[in-house]
This record gives C-alpha cells, sequence and structure tokens, in this order.
C-alpha cells in the first residue's frame, strides 16, 4: 500500500478497535476521552511517521502509543483518575498494573458489544446510522454530511445528543442476553442494511466515499457472521445481498458518479469475487426456518447476477417481490414487482396493476409506466416520462430522464 | 380506511380426490401469489391469513360432534385474507381478481368492526 494511504486506512480499520476496547474499558459515559486518545494517537502517528518513516509493524505502533497515551491519562489527570481509576480499580488489581487489552479476542469481542450499544433503540435509526459510521467506521461529521447531504453543524450536532442519550441511558457495553440478542440483532441488521444503502444509493457525488460507506457496512456484518452469537441465517442473508449489489460497484456509475442503468451496464466489470461470495453466503443463509426480508432481497439480487432474460427467471424474481410484500410493503418494492410481473406474465397486465399502486406522484412510477408503455404505445410513454421529469428531484436522475426522452423523440422523427 | 375479511368459498367436496402434479401445484399457487402480491403491492394486505384444510369438526351443544362442515353446506370455506380498503364497494372490486372465482367458488367480503 502507499505511504500517503496508509494512515486514512489504518483509520478505517484500527479506530473502531481502539476506540471499542477503551470504552468497554471506560464505559460509555466516557466516550470522549476514549475519542481524544485515539485521535491523538493518529495524530502522533501522522507526525512521527512523516519525520522517522514508518514503523515495522503500524498497527502495533498505534496499539502501544494508545496504551501508553491511556495510562498517562491515568496517572495525570486528575478528573479522569478520580472517575475512571475507580471503576476500572474494581476489576483491575492495581492500576499501574492496568491492562490495556489489544488481542484479537478482546478487539473482537469489544467491537461487537459496541455496534450493540450503538444500534441500541433507545436512539432513532437516523442516530444510530450516523453513530455508526462516526465511531465504528471512523468517519468525521463532515463525511457524514457529505454521504448524508446535510451540513456539518447539524451532523455534529446530531452526533452528540446520540452520545449524551446513550450515556443518560448508562448503555453497558456488552451483548445483550441470549433471549434478546435476536431481537437486538434486528434493529442492528436494520443500521448495517441503511449504511450499505446510504453508500449506494447516496446522491452524493463523491463516488470513493459511497464505495467506502459500503464495504464498512460489510465490514461490521461479516463482524456479526464470524461471531458463533450472532451468525443467524438473517445475518449471512444481509450479508448476502450486500455481496450481490457490490458486485456491481464498478458497472453502475460512471465517472461523475451518475447512475447506469441495470441493463446498460458491461457485465465484464461484474466482480465475480464478491458474486460467489454472495452465493456462499446466501447458502449459509438457507438454515433455519425464518424467511427474512433479507433472504428474499438475496434472492431477487441472485437473480440479477445474469443479465440473461429467461422465464424462469423472471417468475422467480415476481414470486420473491410477492412474497416480499406480503412480508413488508415499501414503495420501491411494489415499483419493481410490477416490473417483473411485466417481464413474466404481460406489459398490458402490468399496466392495469400499475394503476393500482396510488404512487401517482412518485417519479418512478411515471418512470415505470414509460418503460411499460415503451413497446406499446410511445406517445403515452413519453408523457410518462415528462411527468417523471417535473417529479424528479435530483440531478442525476433529470440527466436520466432527459436522455431517455431525447432518444424516444429522435426515434419518431 | 377499513379492514375487511375476504373469506373464500368452494365446493368441498370437489377437491378431495384428485392427485395433482407439483407443476400442476405450482400453476394453481401463480394466480394466488400474483393476486396477493398485487394488493400487497398497493400496500392493502392487512394479513395474508391462512389456507384451510377441507377436513374439519363441528361442535355443537351438548357434545355432538360431527365431521364436516361440508356435509351440511356444499360451500366450505377454504381460506381468508385480511385487506384494508376505502369502502366496502373497493373491498368487493378487489375480490373480484380472485382466483377462487375460477375454481368455482366465491368471495364473502365483510367489514371488521373496529375494537372501540
Amino acid at each position: 500500500m502507499h505511504e500517503q494511504e496508509l494512515i486514512p486506512h489504518l483509520f478505517r480499520t484500527e479506530y473502531r478497535k481502539i476506540i471499542s476496547v477503551l470504552v468497554k474499558l471506560f464505559g460509555i459515559e466516557h466516550i470522549e476521552i476514549a475519542e481524544d486518545i485515539v485521535s491523538d494517537t493518529f495524530l502522533q502517528a501522522a507526525e512521527t511517521w512523516g519525520q522517522k518513516g514508518l514503523p515495522q509493524n503500524p498497527t502495533a505502533w498505534l496499539y502501544t502509543v494508545s496504551k501508553n497515551k491511556t495510562k498517562d491519562l491515568l496517572k495525570h489527570n486528575a478528573i479522569f483518575n478520580k472517575k475512571i481509576a475507580v471503576e476500572i480499580k474494581h476489576t483491575q488489581a492495581s492500576f499501574e498494573e492496568i491492562e490495556i487489552d489489544l488481542s484479537n479476542k478482546n478487539i473482537n469481542d469489544s467491537q461487537l458489544q459496541m455496534i450493540f450499544a450503538i444500534c441500541h433503540p433507545c436512539i432513532t435509526t437516523e442516530s444510530q446510522i450516523g453513530l455508526a459510521l462516526n465511531i465504528l467506521c471512523g468517519f468525521g461529521a463532515e463525511e457524514i454530511a457529505d454521504a448524508f447531504l446535510s451540513n456539518r453543524e447539524s451532523i455534529y450536532k446530531r452526533l452528540q445528543r446520540a452520545k449524551e442519550k446513550l450515556k443518560t441511558e448508562k448503555i453497558n457495553i456488552e451483548l445483550p442476553i441470549e433471549s434478546e440478542i435476536n431481537n437486538r440483532l434486528e434493529t442492528v441488521l436494520t443500521t448495517m442494511y441503511l449504511l450499505f444503502n446510504e453508500g449506494y444509493y447516496s446522491e452524493s457525488q463523491n463516488v470513493t466515499l459511497r464505495k467506502d460507506l459500503c464495504l464498512e457496512a460489510m465490514r461490521l456484518t461479516l463482524l456479526l457472521s464470524e461471531n458463533e452469537g450472532t451468525n443467524i441465517p438473517q445475518v449471512n442473508a444481509l450479508l448476502s445481498l450486500m455481496c450481490f449489489h457490490a458486485s456491481r460497484f464498478e458497472a453502475r456509475l460512471n465517472q461523475n458518479g451518475e447512475i447506469i442503468l441495470y441493463e446498460d451496464q458491461d457485465e465484464k466489470l461484474w466482480s465475480r469475487e464478491l458474486i460467489e461470495k454472495g452465493e456462499y453466503y446466501l447458502n449459509k443463509a438457507s438454515s433455519g426456518n425464518k424467511l427474512s426480508k433479507y433472504h428474499l432481497e438475496a434472492a431477487i439480487a441472485f437473480w440479477h447476477t445474469n443479465k440473461t432474460d429467461t422465464k424462469e427467471k423472471w417468475e422467480n424474481i415476481l414470486q420473491l417481490y410477492n412474497k416480499l410484500l406480503v412480508l413488508e410493503y415499501s414503495p420501491v418494492a411494489a415499483l419493481n414487482r410490477t416490473y417483473g410481473l411485466s417481464k413474466a406474465n404481460s406489459s398490458e397486465e402490468a399496466i392495469i396493476e400499475a394503476e393500482k399502486l396510488g404512487l401517482k406522484e412518485n417519479h418512478l412510477y411515471h418512470s415505470l409506466l414509460a418503460e411499460l408503455y415503451k413497446t406499446i404505445d410511445t406517445v403515452k410513454a413519453l408523457e410518462h416520462l415528462k411527468t417523471a421529469l417535473k417529479f424528479s428531484k435530483t440531478t442525476s436522475d433529470k440527466i436520466l430522464l432527459r436522455k431517455k426522452i431525447k432518444l424516444i423523440e429522435e426515434k419518431k422523427k | 380506511m377499513k379492514d375487511f375479511l375476504l373469506l373464500f368459498r368452494r365446493d368441498g367436496s370437489a377437491d378431495t380426490n384428485t392427485q395433482m402434479s407439483p407443476e400442476q401445484i405450482q400453476a394453481m399457487m401463480k394466480p394466488w401469489q400474483d393476486w396477493m402480491g398485487g394488493i400487497a403491492a398497493q400496500n392493502k394486505l392487512v394479513s395474508p391469513g391462512n389456507r384451510l384444510e377441507a377436513a374439519g369438526k363441528v361442535v355443537k351443544p351438548n357434545n355432538v360432534i360431527t365431521n364436516g362442515p361440508y356435509v351440511e353446506t356444499k360451500e366450505a370455506v377454504g381460506g381468508y385474507i385480511i385487506i384494508k380498503a376505502a369502502s366496502l364497494e373497493e373491498a368487493a372490486e378487489i375480490s373480484k381478481g380472485c382466483p377462487i372465482l375460477q375454481m368455482g367458488g366465491n368471495v364473502e367480503v365483510r367489514t371488521i368492526l373496529p375494537m372501540n
């Protein structure tokens, strides 16, 4: 890896590990102290490595320095001393010998526990995603604001409020008890799912940042899959879904961050490796008897890993969408189901069904109808594209729709 | 929006003997899946309900238990779902697409009384 890339990379991978171990040790009420220690450590790394060159083992260096900084604080900071040392002392023999356990096992355990603490139902889903990005992925308020298309100030406030809430609720850094784990995992999975989608469907022009968001969501979900207590079929189904979607990452955006539609994507750019991983986790997800929405979405994504249209493919996709909608309604699933219906049954039937959806102010609804009318009635197709343009909000959607309108108008001449 | 119970009735004595192939079963399922998926796509499916086996018992006063209920009524309940709709008329309109109608059955549409 290039030297300039090393610190950002380590920041992504090591920040959450060290901070999880420290917060676990200090308790959530001292999360800021843990954040300061880790930030200081990385600052020192940037300065020292810049002057003296890279240490032999940069990760070990980070661990040693953050350990020493913690010990220094314990010795010299009176407030920290009084508040935390007392608490730590309960579990530690003496405080000169305080053990900051940065072993693989403790890192993994602490990270998992940290995920559960952050995805606690006492804070809103929005805040959970923000905190997950901030604490577990090392994203600053600036980057989070960029991904959410928000401003730094309001993101910063949101993060502060969420941290305060976790403190006042005295959330422990621990795994939920076994009888609660499935329930709590549901919240965790929702956050991971949204975190991934945030990157995948974000309007942000920053392509690298968006990819990073997806990769981080995948890393965290992988952690859940690798841990015995949290390795349930839903986790693997979600991971499978993420792999299938991520396999198209290189093919679905152009240089300007504009969407390239599935139909127009270059299949050679799809990652075989990620598709295979997706299949692997989908197999792993097939144990147990609960069919979650992640199972259904992963299965739909699986059928999309092959562009060839067959009757079997679209019949399967249609039935999966039928099941998904019975399980949980969403407008996007309703629209996609109707597209599947046109492929499996007929465009005529799909048009009748589409009109019942009650989504007439949704630009995707009109894009869908334009697609369905494309071969039946170009005048209607054009009308719907223009209505879609009226309701679309983002620049990339407008660009896409204008292209389609131009295409039909040129054909008519 | 109100909730409506859709009761599917069919001739209980008709479908007991013929053994169907997996392909036939699949072909029979599709209209149901498409119809229910269509209701769900309108966000009007409250509960996918249940399908009922033909066999059942009817319990009457004085310890009388009979096999049934199809012995007495030709139209046995074969299943039910719960939907939501703006009116009884809309609920009936939605029921027009029910595959049971192609099988000689009918749909009974009933408004569910709210609990309070």
